[in-house]
C-alpha cells in the first residue's frame, strides 16, 4: 500500500471525475489513478467519454479486443484489486434509460424509432455529459466495483455533465412539453401542430418536419417523466457526494493551464471543489548548469542551461494557478522523453505513472 | 512565399486542431501577422475562450466572440421574425426543437461567418474553430442539413455555407499539430475527412512547438549519469521523436508544412514574426504570377 497524496485521495473517493484541456494526458492520467487504485487492491471500472476511442489505445487493446460500453476486465499483473474499462455509448444507455421507464415495450419502441430521439439521444449538447453522468451512477451501484474513474472529453463542456441532471429535469419540465402534453392544450394533439402561431414561428426556425418529429416524441415520452426526474435527481446526488472526487490535469502550456482553471471554477460553482490537481508532462529537473564543472563539453552545458529555461518558463505558467490552489493537493509529474515515441509500451508507461502518481508527496 | 499572397489566397481561414496544441495562439499569431504586413484581420472566437491578440489594437486588428443563441437571435431578425421569436428564444424553447436538426447551432455559427465574408467584415477573417473533433461534426453539418432538409430557410443557410466552404478564394482549413505520434495521426485523419467529406480546401499545415535543435553530442568523458548527460539524452529524444513525427506526416499528408519553433516564453507578437517567417521559407507555388 502506498501511502502517497493519491491514496489519500483515493481512500475516501468511491468516484473519481478526471477533468483537463486535451494533450495533457488526461486519458492516461485515468487509466494510471485505475491501475494503481487496482494493485492496491481496489475494484475499479474506468470510463472513457472520450470521443477519439483513446482510452483503448492507452490500455493497449488491439483492434480485435475493442472497449465498449459494458466493462471488460483488463489483464494487470501483480494486482491485488481488478482493473475494468469501458467506453461510453450515449445513445445505448439512453435507449436502457428509455426502456427501463417506459409502461410497455411499445412505447418504448415509439421513442426509440422517433426521429427527434434520435438526434437529441446522439448529439443534443448535454446529452453525452448526461449519460455520462448516468453511467457513472449505473456503475456507482454496480457490486463488482467500488471504485469509478470517469475521463471526461476534451471540451469546455466536459464538466456540464455535473448539470446535466437539472438540465434533464428542465428538459422535462419544459414548456414546450407541457404544450403538447397538458389536457388544457387546446386539444393540440387533434391539430395539425404548425397551425399555432407559436409553433409555427418555431416551424420557420427549425423546419417543419423538425418541429413535427419533436411533438410526436413529447407526446411518446408521457408518463416516463416521472421516472427520468426521480433518476436525475439520484444521480445529482451522486455527483455532490464527498466520496466523489474530482481531479483536473493540465500541462504546463498556457492554454491547457486557462482551461484547468477554466474547470476549477466551474467545480467551484457546482460547490464541489477541487480533490487533485495532476501537472503532467512537465520538463524534468536535471540541476543546475552553474553547478556543472567548467571543463564540461559546451554543447552539454549550453543543452542544460535550455532546458533549465524551459522548466522555469514552465514553472511560471503554473504559478497562477499553483498560487490560487495553495490548499489543494498537487502532484508534479515530469515528462518521460520515451513517452514523445509512438512504439513505447502504453500499459507500462501507465504502470509506471500510477506508480509516479502513488508515490508522490 | 511571399505573406501577403499567403493570406490573400483566402478571406477566411479556419484553424482547428485538437486541445493543447496551440490552436488559439496560432489563430491569434494568424491574424497579427496578417495586420503586420498591412492587411486588416479579424479574429473570430466559437469556442467562448477568453480572446488574445498581439500588436496594438487598432481598427485593422479586431476580435469578436460568435456563440450559437447570438447568431440565431440575428438569423431570426434578418428572416424578419418578431420579438415573439426572442421571447421563444429566452425561453429555451427553441433550443430544444432546433435539437431535432442536429447541428442547427453549428449552421448558425458558420452562418454568421459567411456573412462576415460576404460584407468583407476584414482582408483576413480567422475562425478559431472548435477543437478538432468537434471542428470536423462543426464542418460536415452544412452538408448533412443541405441534404436531408428540403426546403426552407435552413436549406438555404446550408447551400449558402456549403459554397463558402468548397470555395478555395473564400475559406480554407489551416491545421495545426503538434510533433508528436498522437497529434499527428488525428491531424492526417482530420485532413482526410475535411477534404473528402467536405470539400474545403487544406491551406499549409502548422506544426507547433517544433525542436529544431541539431543532436547533442555525448561524450564518453561525462559520467552518463550526471544531469548534463540525462539532459542531452532527454533532449535528443525529443529531437528525434519531433524528426521521425515530421517526416511521418510529410509521408502521410502532401501538404506544405509550416513548422513554428518550440519557444516556452515568446508573446503573440513573437508567434506571429515565427509564422511569417515560416511562411517565407514556403515555396513559391508553381503558379505564381
Amino acid at each position: 500500500m502506498t501511502s502517497g497524496v493519491l491514496d489519500s485521495v483515493l481512500t475516501t473517493a468511491r468516484v473519481v471525475v478526471v477533468a483537463g484541456s486535451g494533450g495533457v494526458g488526461k486519458t492516461t492520467v485515468s487509466a494510471a489513478i485505475a491501475a494503481q487504485a487496482a494493485l492496491d487492491g481496489r475494484r475499479v471500472a474506468v470510463v472513457t467519454i472520450d470521443p477519439a476511442k483513446r482510452l483503448a489505445d492507452a490500455l493497449g487493446f488491439g483492434a480485435g479486443q475493442p472497449i465498449g460500453n459494458d466493462p471488460v476486465r483488463i489483464p494487470l499483473d501483480g494486482a491485488h484489486g481488478e482493473l475494468w474499462a469501458l467506453m461510453l455509448d450515449t445513445r445505448s444507455t439512453f435507449d436502457a434509460l428509455v426502456d427501463r421507464y417506459s409502461p410497455s415495450t411499445d412505447q418504448a419502441e415509439r421513442i426509440r424509432s422517433n426521429l427527434f430521439y434520435r438526434n437529441i439521444s446522439g448529439a443534443l449538447s448535454g446529452t453525452q455529459e448526461y449519460m455520462a453522468a448516468e453511467k457513472l451512477y449505473e456503475l456507482h451501484g454496480d457490486e463488482r466495483f467500488d471504485l469509478v474513474v470517469v475521463d471526461t472529453p476534451p471540451t469546455r463542456q466536459a464538466l456540464d455533465f455535473l448539470s446535466a441532471p437539472a438540465r434533464l429535469r428542465r428538459f422535462i419540465d419544459h414548456p414546450l412539453y407541457r404544450i403538447v402534453i397538458a389536457p388544457s392544450s387546446l386539444g393540440l394533439r387533434a391539430v395539425n401542430a404548425v397551425s399555432q402561431p407559436v409553433l409555427r414561428t418555431i416551424a420557420r426556425v427549425v423546419g417543419a418536419q423538425a418541429l413535427d418529429d419533436a411533438l410526436a416524441f413529447f407526446r411518446a415520452f408521457q408518463g416516463l417523466d416521472a421516472g427520468f426526474r426521480e433518476r436525475a435527481h439520484d444521480v445529482d446526488r451522486v455527483l455532490h457526494e464527498a466520496t466523489t472526487k474530482y481531479v483536473v490535469v493540465t500541462s504546463a502550456q498556457a492554454e491547457p493551464v486557462a482551461e484547468a482553471g477554466f474547470f476549477i471554477s466551474e467545480l467551484e460553482s457546482q460547490g464541489v471543489g477541487t480533490s487533485l490537481v495532476v501537472a503532467n508532462r512537465l520538463m524534468p529537473d536535471f540541476g543546475s548548469a552553474d553547478d556543472v564543472s567548467y571543463d564540461s563539453p559546451d554543447p552539454l552545458r549550453e543543452n542544460l542551461r535550455e532546458l533549465t529555461a524551459e522548466r522555469h518558463a514552465e514553472e511560471l505558467v503554473l504559478l497562477p494557478l499553483r498560487t490560487r490552489l495553495a490548499q489543494t493537493p498537487w502532484i508534479s509529474v515530469e515528462l518521460v522523453a520515451e513517452l514523445l515515441d509512438e512504439r513505447h509500451d502504453t500499459l507500462a508507461a501507465i504502470r509506471r505513472l500510477g506508480s509516479v502518481l502513488g508515490t508522490s508527496d | 512565399m511571399d505573406p501577403r499572397r499567403f493570406m490573400s489566397a483566402s478571406r477566411v481561414f479556419i484553424v482547428a486542431g485538437k486541445g493543447g496544441v496551440g490552436k488559439s495562439t496560432v489563430a491569434a499569431a494568424l491574424v497579427t501577422a496578417a495586420r503586420r504586413i498591412g492587411l486588416t484581420a479579424l479574429l473570430v472566437e466559437t469556442d467562448g475562450k477568453p480572446l488574445m491578440l498581439g500588436g496594438t489594437a487598432d481598427a485593422g486588428l479586431s476580435a469578436q466572440t460568435i456563440t450559437p443563441s447570438d447568431a440565431l437571435a440575428e438569423y431570426l431578425d434578418r428572416s424578419g421574425l418578431g420579438r415573439i421569436s426572442r421571447r421563444l428564444i429566452s425561453s429555451g424553447i427553441v433550443d430544444v426543437v432546433a435539437s431535432a436538426s442536429p447541428g442547427i447551432d453549428h449552421l448558425l455559427v458558420l452562418g454568421k461567418v459567411k456573412q462576415l465574408e460576404r460584407s468583407k467584415a476584414a482582408d483576413v477573417i480567422v475562425v478559431d474553430g472548435p477543437a478538432a473533433g468537434h471542428a470536423l461534426t462543426m464542418l460536415r453539418t452544412p452538408r448533412a442539413l443541405a441534404e436531408s432538409v428540403v426546403v426552407g430557410p435552413i436549406r438555404q443557410q446550408a447551400n449558402d455555407v456549403l459554397s463558402m466552404l468548397n470555395d478555395e478564394r473564400r475559406c480554407q482549413v489551416v491545421l495545426v499539430t503538434i510533433p508528436e505520434p498522437t497529434p499527428v495521426n488525428e491531424a492526417v485523419e482530420t485532413a482526410f475527412a475535411l477534404e473528402e467529406d467536405i470539400g474545403v480546401r487544406l491551406a499549409p499545415i502548422v506544426i507547433n512547438r517544433v525542436d529544431d535543435h541539431e543532436n547533442i553530442p555525448i561524450p564518453d568523458s561525462v559520467s552518463s549519469t550526471s544531469g548534463l548527460v540525462r539532459a542531452a539524452r532527454f533532449r535528443n529524444t525529443r529531437i528525434d521523436g519531433h524528426t521521425r513525427c515530421i517526416a511521418d506526416l510529410e509521408h502521410r499528408l502532401p501538404l506544405p508544412q509550416l513548422r513554428l519553433p518550440l519557444d516556452t516564453t515568446a508573446t503573440i507578437d513573437e508567434h506571429a514574426t515565427q509564422l511569417l517567417a515560416a511562411i517565407e521559407r514556403l515555396p513559391e507555388p508553381p503558379d505564381a504570377p
